[in-house]
């Protein structure tokens, strides 16, 4: 069983039914009893990066789900979700991450050197920078659906997929059982289905 | 790198796709849900729904649509129609829908556009905006396109982006319905005033049209239509394979 964090960040109903799509059993949950007896963890997000990570640390599940990591559960966060894995975002001030990876998460209008529209709203295309497992079944050009204004900057080599919106965006990161995407698995058709699926499959 | 999306859009009246003729041997004719996972699989972007319904009653039996729909569709779905509060948005955003457009409803309630950033991030809300030429300018009309605002297009635009519109889709009332092509002097000046995502609506009526659009507007994010997809004048997959030969990046 798959427990998806539930601490009051956007609407998990269409994460919930790609999961069901695939087969997978998962839990939409705030119970850490019901965290610690999953085989791995989905963090998801919408919304604000303070909030976010404010919501997190005044329910405890920020330090449950890092617990858990700890004791080698894999964990993929997703969106903002994925973001919230980092050490610090500078989106409306400055707020701290989880910390399970390096680096920080930036406006995309400073990573960005071409004057393109922000939100990053729309389907891009993958390009893999290693072998992560969670894209074991996806190609190089796959085409996954973005929406976000901030990205992460990894500083730890977790980097395993970027796409190009006017400079190389994090689209993808990977580092020991935790795992991250920044655009939205289940709203990407069947690739999205495809990453969520290899996800469930990781030991 | 990023595509141009194309989105075809649904009015849903009483649980069913107005206009959702001539899909005969294809799927259920106007079942709005079986005509989603159709598109989906013609290789559409997203989907818009406009729920086109007035009564609370007639609301119930949308929202049952949408969430049928949400747990089999896999792609980004906007919702819109109707749309005047934060109770609105948090309807159709816990039914599954991942993005709400907003057009009457933000003159009646200024303050929605901000609100609904605050509260689920600008990329959740979308500005819908009815636009037609009167006196060598730029309208803004509400109701369905029947009533003029009096207020310029391009501010009023300018203005609900600033508060909090992560998208804009612009309707141009002037080719709507015509089928010879989008607006594309309305579209441009909508491109060059905003920094979000801007989508075209109004006027498609063949993969020539799509084309120019892309071709003439290069900074437009995507093409919405509704009738000439329905009635299976253009076929999705063709459009997109035509400008993927035209250089026009797309998902195929």
């Amino acid at each position: 069983m798959i427990a998806v964090i539930d601490y009051g960040v956007g609407n998990l109903f269409s994460l919930a039914c790609s999961l069901k799509a695939i087969g997978a059993d998962c839990a939409v949950t705030g119970d850490r009893k019901v965290i610690a007896g999953a085989e791995g963890i989905i963090l998801p997000g919408v919304g604000a990066f303070g909030d976010a990570a404010a919501k997190l640390r005044e329910t405890g599940l920020g330090d449950a789900v890092k617990g858990e990591v700890r004791k080698g559960k894999k964990l993929l966060g997703i969106c903002l979700g994925m973001q919230l894995l980092f050490e610090n975002s500078f989106e409306y001030g400055c707020h701290e991450g989880l910390g399970l990876l390096k680096g920080g998460v930036r406006p995309l209008k400073e990573l960005m050197s071409e004057d393109l529209p922000v939100p990053h709203m729309g389907w891009n295309s993958l390009v893999l920078t290693g072998d992560s497992p969670i894209f074991r079944e996806t190609k190089e050009g796959a085409f996954v659906y973005f929406v976000h204004s901030y990205a992460a900057v990894p500083e730890d080599g977790s980097l395993a997929a970027y796409c190009e919106y006017g400079g190389k965006i994090t689209a993808g990161v990977s580092k020991d059982n935790v795992f991250g995407c920044q655009f939205h698995p289940e709203k990407s058709g069947r690739e999205g289905l495809k990453i969520l699926d290899a996800f469930m499959k990781i030991k | 790198m990023i595509t141009k999306r194309i989105i075809p859009c649904l009015d849903v009246k009483d649980g069913r796709v107005v206009k959702g003729i001539n899909f005969k041997n294809t799927v259920d004719v106007d079942d709005p849900s079986a005509l989603a996972a159709y598109y989906t699989e013609c290789g559409a972007d997203e989907l818009v729904f406009y729920d086109i319904t007035a009564s609370a009653e007639e609301r119930k039996i949308f929202t049952q649509f949408l969430t049928e729909t949400a747990s089999h569709v896999f792609i980004p779905m906007t919702v819109g129609g109707g749309i005047e509060s934060l109770a609105d948005f948090e309807r159709v955003l816990s039914c599954g829908a991942d993005k709400v457009s907003v057009n009457s409803g933000g003159f009646k309630n200024p303050s929605l556009f901000r609100e609904a950033a605050m509260l689920y991030g600008n990329q959740c809300v979308v500005l819908s905006v009815d636009v037609k030429r009167v006196s060598g300018e730029f309208r803004v009309f509400v109701k369905g396109g029947r009533e003029d605002t009096g207020v310029e297009a391009l501010c009023w635009i300018k203005r609900c982006v600033s508060e909090g519109a992560g998208e804009v889709v612009v309707n141009s009332i002037d080719t709507d319905g015509v089928k010879k092509g989008f607006d594309i002097e309305l579209l441009a000046k909508v491109v060059d005033a905003v920094n979000v995502p801007v989508i075209a609506s109004g006027g498609a009526g063949s993969v020539d049209d799509f084309i120019e659009l892309f071709e003439k507007v290069p900074g437009i994010s995507a093409g919405l239509a509704a009738s000439v997809f329905h009635r299976k004048e253009i076929n999705i997959q063709d459009l997109k394979k035509k400008m993927a030969e035209k250089g026009i990046p797309v998902r195929l």
